[in-house]
């Protein structure tokens, strides 16, 4: 059964207490987010989603979508439910004031965008894309095109979209086809068709905004020649209302293995009217500062997955009666005991719980880089948090999204025959969180931003900002102590990222294809590292809170309980990794194409 | 018209109450406390009536600890213009809770009290009868309808026979059953207001009320764990049990 309750104990340590001391300084902008605001606030979304977005999570995915006369249809419920969610601000939380947003930080913003997630994944991707699609015209669109389209936008009244793919090209942009020509009044006709479009078509919105790739008709070959454009599915006229018809057709709807409320659509666009957003040529920029922020959300699609996995895993775990414990019946006076006595199930349940834990810790650590980067008042605190955010974003999206998936799976696994069926709601987490190792740019893709962009940039600076803050933890608590044995275990753990960095580094300067081969391992086992120190930071913290006489004791030991199991039965994945990687991409690689 | 609606900080409806080991009372440490549902929809009325046009302000009051803050930031969240917090540590009993409302009436003069007609902690059920009687104005209870016209209210009230209307002369009581609404969800913008709403702290003795309490609890527990049922084959089965049980003659 799919059961929710945002898990608001937890997403407070994160959010008033294990960062603290961020080392990004002191932020006077965020003074008014006290501890009281931000609790009524998640409180409320932690109500709504589960009042109004977890009902329709399983009846979203049995109706799906629908493509009627040209027109989609979002399941019973949906247009409501948007509806409700627009009215009360959620579509506006983090966007900017000035075009009626609410300003939010990130790091309540992305605590939010879990609870969604966590209750109806498909729903999420409608007001998430508008928010990017926003973001991209904000940095880039001309001070006319967000006056008309950024006040509807950001209240949820029109939705966006980001229409990149298309049915040769998906990772290289670089062959794409769709074709802009200028018009005399300074727009252009856009014609082309696009594939795989969330949200481009459906019935929550009056208006729908396309940001589209395309050339123009003397754009040089490959990326260097791809702009950005605004193409709305209906002309707006001067006084905001809905005008014409603007020749963008949804042509088909795609087939998907989950996700299935979520319209991805198959789009044409024949002499669509557009404006370019930035500089011609240079789309692709103006796109990925849609695509880093989407990134990183996406990375919160698969936490979000994960922990309603993890709850409803719990669940069952409880309610299931099946054969008794090994050690003897710990319930004798019912049918069976729960198989939650059974260290198996113990193992799946605490590798879930663990993996949410981690991410979630690791995402506050950089959604407060994200609003460092923008509002510290020492500019040297905002490029290290600049840096940050810049080598996190693929372990984000790539490590989040591979744990959620594996947490989805784990649910079905502890659900047995019943996870398989339909019915318990299980499997839909598992299909739901496919997609998100994929899109906004594939896993693999993440790695190889990560050891191709991110390792070498600046000398090394973007690796400092993860690696001087680690390291001075370590020196700061080694010796004797409680702490031992976990600092110990980080340390190792630590040096195993270093070697590896090295040797990538080294290898990949004479031969590529060796940091190709080593991206993958690599990036998971940074995002083990780091969620190591975020485990041993939880400990520590926990501890003191123990000693000082914290009145909610048993989240605290709990915490340390849980961080135990990941450096004991998770972190020691980094020693497999690191042989991995050293062993380099020869094996890889040695079979004949003809061979397969 | 003013609007007064009081909303008491109870143990989240979601959620199993624990008996203290020791028999004294809930188990209420650590545990996620909300507004009492029936003052949800207390609140919700009032604001409704304001948006309707048939009240000017909506103050919501609260007794109980400091926490009880947070209870009054929902409130003024749902849209409520102000809060008072009439702050205390130790248990209220109903009488305690309308002699504080008759106090805070007398400083406030609204012209309705909008209120839950029992907290689910207690199931009481007694305050707002009380607090009519304390007053001397007219109460409609268990409301599933509230209309007001002029200088009176019209209260739809839900009764074991079905649905009884009464006609309340205002100043008047109205106390809200689940169906007279659906409590609106805070919006953002609301929430982020809420914080910058006047929030008024008193004291009990400050509106010179005492409020020791005049019962005592003995002791508190668990309801007993239902026993299995039997089943039965047939219908002569079922009245020879009920028979022999003595249920029916």
């Amino acid at each position: 059964m799919q059961v929710y309750e945002a898990p608001l104990r937890d997403m407070r340590f994160v959010l008033d207490e294990l960062w603290v001391d961020d080392g990004f300084g002191d932020l006077p902008a965020l003074a008014e987010f006290d501890a009281d605001l931000t609790s009524a606030i998640l409180e409320e979304a932690a109500r709504f989603s589960r009042e109004v977005l977890l009902p329709l999570n399983r009846t979203g995915d049995e109706e799906g979508c629908v493509l009627e006369n040209g027109v989609v249809r979002t399941p019973a419920g949906f247009k409501d439910a948007y509806k409700q969610f627009t009215e009360s601000g959620w579509a506006a939380l983090a966007a900017d004031p000035q075009w009626g947003g609410q300003g939010l930080p990130e790091r309540v913003n992305k605590l939010v965008e879990e609870m969604t997630c966590s209750t109806n994944l498909s729903f999420g991707l409608y007001p998430g894309l508008t928010h990017g699609g926003a973001l991209a015209l904000e940095a880039h669109g001309s001070e006319d095109l967000k006056q008309r389209y950024l006040p509807k936008m950001t209240s949820g009244e029109w939705s966006g979209t980001m229409c990149l793919t298309e049915s040769h090209c998906g990772t290289d942009l670089g062959l794409l086809r769709t074709k802009a020509v200028p018009q005399e009044d300074g727009s252009y006709k856009i014609s082309g068709a696009k594939i795989f479009i969330s949200a481009g078509d459906h019935d929550l919105t009056e208006n729908i905004i396309h940001l589209v790739l395309a050339r123009l008709p003397d754009a040089p070959k490959g990326v260097k020649g791809i702009s950005l454009f605004l193409v709305p599915k209906f002309l707006p006229n001067d006084d905001g209302s809905v005008g014409p018809s603007n020749g963008v057709q949804c042509t088909a709807l795609e087939h998907k293995m989950g996700l299935k409320a979520s319209a991805t659509c198959q789009m044409q666009f024949e002499d669509s009217t557009g404006w370019i957003v930035g500089e011609p040529n240079a789309g692709l920029a103006a796109m990925f500062t849609m695509m880093n922020a989407e990134r990183l959300s996406v990375g919160v699609q698969g936490l979000g997955v994960g922990e309603a996995a993890y709850q409803s895993a719990v669940w069952y775990a409880k309610d299931r009666l099946q054969g008794r414990a090994l050690s003897g019946p710990k319930y004798p006076d019912k049918a069976a005991d729960p198989i939650i006595v059974h260290p198996d199930v113990r193992r799946m349940l605490m590798t879930m719980r663990a993996y949410n834990e981690g991410c979630r810790m690791l995402g506050g650590w950089v959604s407060r880089a994200l609003d460092a980067e923008r509002l510290s008042e020492e500019p040297e605190a905002r490029q290290r948090a600049e840096d940050f955010v810049a080598l996190m974003t693929p372990i984000v999206k790539a490590l989040f999204t591979d744990l959620g998936h594996e947490t989805a799976h784990l649910a079905v696994q502890v659900y047995g025959g019943h996870g398989y069926i339909r019915e318990s709601g299980v499997e839909q987490y598992a299909r739901d969180a496919r997609i998100a190792m994929i899109y906004e740019g594939t896993n693999g893709i993440q790695a190889l931003d990560l050891v191709g962009r991110k390792l070498g940039a600046n000398n090394g600076r973007f690796l400092r900002s993860f690696f001087h803050p680690v390291s001075a933890f370590i020196e700061a608590n080694k010796g004797d102590g409680p702490m031992k044995p976990m600092i110990d275990g980080l340390e190792k753990a630590f040096g195993a990222l270093q070697l590896s960095t090295a040797t990538i580094a080294q290898r990949g300067l004479s031969d590529p294809e060796e940091a190709g081969a080593a991206a993958s391992d690599y990036l998971r086992l940074f995002g083990l590292v780091a969620m190591g120190y975020c485990f041993a930071r939880a400990t520590l913290l926990s501890g003191m809170k123990i000693a000082f006489g914290a009145e909610d004791k048993a989240f605290y030991e709990d915490k340390i309980k849980t961080a135990t199991f990941y450096f004991e039965r998770i972190l020691p994945q980094v020693s497999a990794l690191f042989l991995q990687i050293k062993a380099g991409k020869k094996s890889m690689m040695a079979l004949t194409e003809d061979a397969f | 018209m003013k609007i007064l609606v009081p909303v008491k900080r109870v143990i989240d409806y979601n959620l199993k109450p624990r008996v203290k080991a020791d028999g004294t009372g809930v188990d209420l440490a650590n545990v996620k406390m909300s507004m009492n549902p029936f003052d949800e929809i207390a609140v919700e009325e009032a604001l409704r009536l304001k948006e309707k046009g048939a009240a000017t302000e909506v103050v919501a009051v609260s007794i109980g600890p400091a926490k009880a803050q947070e209870t009054l930031r929902t409130a003024l969240a749902m849209g409520a213009d102000r809060a008072i917090l009439v702050e205390t540590d130790a248990e209220v009993e109903p009488l305690a809770v309308a002699k504080i409302l008759q106090a805070i009436v007398a400083e406030e003069a609204p012209g309705m009290v909008v209120m839950g007609k029992q907290a689910i902690d207690d199931d009481s059920n007694q305050t707002g009868q009380m607090l009519a009687a304390l007053l001397g104005w007219g109460q409609g209870t268990f409301a599933s309808k509230v209309d007001v016209t002029g200088d009176s209210v019209a209260v739809t009230r839900e009764v074991d026979a079905g649905l009884e209307t009464v006609s309340l002369k205002l100043p008047a009581i109205v106390t809200t059953d689940l169906r007279l609404n659906e409590p609106r969800y805070a919006s953002l913008p609301n929430i982020m207001k809420a914080k910058s709403k006047p929030l008024a702290v008193k004291k009990p003795e400050d509106l010179g009320v005492d409020i020791a309490p005049r019962l005592k609890v003995l002791k508190v527990s668990e309801p007993p764990v239902r026993k299995a049922g039997v089943m039965v084959g047939s219908v002569d089965e079922l009245v020879a049990k009920l028979k022999e049980m003595g249920a029916v003659a």
